[in-house]
């Protein structure tokens, strides 16, 4: 078993009320903040333990917080992104509404060492009753005094508000959502400046992911330098995965990063091998914006080695032969499936969410959808293909914001690795219809360890 | 009649305003349009968007461009149940295609349509979050997971009473 420093309690009875949370030790990283630690020694704590950011670029936690601007006479902010669209990705979601306690306690002491005193939660509007959860945690923790004014008489003011989206998953993005949280519409801000010097309302503010911040309460209560000891390398502590599509155990599950991609796929401890005794083709393994990987890449990176899922080893080969750890939305696709239709809903999904601010994203995305649908559906042509792949190139790296990148990566990684599957489409439309192509090329190649 | 929140619903509309500083009650539109729309049979009518324009002293291009830009406003009348059916790749892989034509074929409508009663709409969304419970569907505040032909009989029907 795997150390689980977030999910630990969540299955305790009743975790979600405050007088249980607290009996199992809830509100302590609050109580050692305040009492005992100024707000640079919590931001250094944070420093030692190598955390880096769940929200998807792994920018390291504590390095981000010691950027923010700190003018005399203005407010500082500190807004947790829960917005949480990313397909592949409903860890955050697991976390607020189990055990909703853990992010308030997150956030308060985060709240300290950055001298936040207004704190928001950005969560996606359609979690809707998960606002509830939150309120419900906020009303608790502000009656037994660790919200509002002179919080355990440290001095500290600080209140929590939740604000709720109302459907554009560009608002993750994390100008985007300070423009949502404005009450605009959700439109990417050109960087720099950067939040950490202008954001909400052009104050400094650090936007941190739900994981990222509930990740704090363990650091402080064991100390940075114990969160590093767990993981290999630059990925410390653990990690948040949701696993989704053909696996026997969807779900959330808290990994220690020191394990194999074969193991989380077939352990009896997280998804439980690929049901129906069917084989593993490909898989996302960082949600829907990272490349895809089939199965022989999946297991085993270019040189052979075994891979990992630690940033790191999830990267390994950059996008000839890697992927990256994403927000941990896991994606397992079985033989029966087609690369070429979860592909084109993909780039659907992208064309719906492009803000439309840069021609290259907003044309761009319409036009991989539409070849995408055309191959799918037995109208392809071979040149298509390469009109494809010239297109994800012209967007990638020519937008305002990382939405252009995140619809071209997953195209790209599609023919790269499955170009034998598209020109199977557009040689054989009939039968594309009827059957998918299966395993292909590397269907031997796989050996079981586990 | 002309648009008109409720007393409970202005004083909720007050306390939002309370949560941002002096001057940045602007913030508050987002929040104010959840409350219009489920106060005003869940959609937005121009004469709505006016009139929250007014309750939060915003000209009403402001709230036009934001109404425009999320996709949980609904702009044009929706039946009394809406199924927002996810089809994005995770449910894909796990049979919303599926779901969606037997939706479909059950209530004789498309994603967009609603029935001649006005009693459903169905939409189609993309992925809401709960891919690892899928195929799924959102309804009101709340979401309808591992649906099955047999599920989405009963839903249907509950819905009908
Ligand atoms: C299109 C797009 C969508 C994003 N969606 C999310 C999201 O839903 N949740 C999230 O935490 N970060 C999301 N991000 C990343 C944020 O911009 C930001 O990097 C993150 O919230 C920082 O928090 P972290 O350092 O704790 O990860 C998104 C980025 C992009 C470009
Ligand atoms: S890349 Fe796309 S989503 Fe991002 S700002 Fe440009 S148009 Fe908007
Ligand atoms: S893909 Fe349907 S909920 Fe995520």
């Amino acid at each position: 078993m795997g150390r689980k420093l977030l999910l630990e309690k969540a299955h305790v009875e009743n975790i979600r009320l405050y007088e249980v949370y607290r009996r199992e030790g809830g509100y302590r990283s609050v109580e050692k903040a305040l009492k005992s630690m100024s707000p640079d020694q919590v931001t250094d704590e944070v420093k030692k333990s190598g955390l880096r950011g769940r929200g998807g670029a792994g920018f390291p936690t504590g390095m981000k917080w010691g950027f923010l601007a700190k003018p005399a006479g203005v407010p500082r902010y500190l807004v947790v992104n829960a917005d949480e669209s990313e397909p592949g990705t409903f860890k955050d979601r697991y976390l607020m509404e189990f055990i909703p306690h853990l992010l308030i306690e997150g956030m308060i002491t985060s709240s300290y060492a950055l001298g936040s005193n207004n704190s928001y939660i950005y969560i996606r509007g359609e979690y809707a009753w998960i606002v509830d959860i939150l309120e419900q945690a906020i009303a608790e923790a502000r009656q037994h005094g660790w919200l509002g004014k002179n919080i355990l008489g440290s001095g500290f003011d600080c209140e929590i508000h939740v604000q709720r989206g109302a459907g554009a998953y560009i608002c993750g993005e994390e100008t985007a959502l300070l423009e949502s949280l404005e009450g605009k519409r959700g439109n990417p801000r050109i960087k720099p400046p950067f939040p950490a010097v202008k954001g909400l309302w052009d104050c400094p503010t650090v936007v941190n992911n739900v994981e990222t911040i509930t990740a704090v309460v363990p650091i402080l209560n064991d100390g940075g330098e114990e969160y590093a000891k767990i993981g290999i390398g630059k990925s410390t502590g653990t990690k948040l995965i949701s696993a989704c599509g053909n696996i026997n155990k969807p779900g959330v599950y808290e990994i220690d990063m020191t394990i194999s991609v074969e193991e989380f796929i077939y352990s009896d401890e997280y998804c439980g091998g690929i049901p129906n005794g069917r084989k593993l083709k490909a898989c996302i393994p960082g949600g829907s914006s990272v490349p895809i990987l089939p199965a022989n890449l999946l297991l085993k990176t270019a040189k052979g080695e075994t891979r990992m899922m630690t940033y790191e080893s999830l990267a390994d080969g950059g996008f000839t032969s890697g992927s990256m750890m994403g927000s941990g939305g896991f994606i397992v696709l079985d033989d029966r499936q087609c690369v070429v239709r979860h592909t084109y809903t993909l780039a659907r999904f992208y064309r719906h969410e492009s803000c439309g601010q840069c021609s290259p994203c907003r044309e761009g995305t319409g036009w991989m959808e539409k070849i995408l649908w055309n191959i799918e559906t037995g109208k392809g042509k071979m040149s298509d293909i390469d009109l494809l792949w010239d297109i994800q190139r012209k967007i990638e790296g020519n937008t305002i914001c990382p939405l252009g990148d995140a619809a071209a990566w997953p195209v790209a990684a599609a023919i790269r690795h499955f170009r034998d599957e598209f020109e199977w489409h557009v040689n054989f439309p009939q039968e594309a219809q009827t059957r998918n192509f299966g395993l292909a090329h590397y269907a031997d190649a796989l050996e079981l360890t586990v | 009649m002309p648009v008109q929140f409720s007393d409970t619903t202005l004083a909720e509309v007050k306390k939002l305003v309370a949560r941002y500083p002096d001057g940045k009650h602007k913030s508050a539109l987002l929040p104010v349009l959840h409350l219009a729309q489920d106060e005003f049979g869940g959609w937005l009518s121009l004469e709505t968007l006016d009139y929250v324009a007014s309750v939060l002293n915003l000209s009403p291009i402001e709230v036009y461009e934001v109404a425009t830009f999320y996709s949980m406003y609904n702009l044009k009348p929706v039946g009394k149940n809406v199924f927002e059916v996810c089809q994005t790749g995770p449910c894909m892989l796990n049979g919303s295609d599926e779901i969606i034509a037997y939706i479909r074929e059950k209530l004789g409508i498309g994603p967009g349509q609603t029935t001649a009663d006005g009693l459903f709409t169905l939409k189609t969304v993309e992925c809401l979050g709960a891919c690892g419970y899928a195929p799924m569907m959102q309804m009101g505040k709340h979401y309808r997971e591992h649906l099955t032909r047999e599920k989405v009989d009963q839903i249907i029907a509950e819905s009908r009473k």
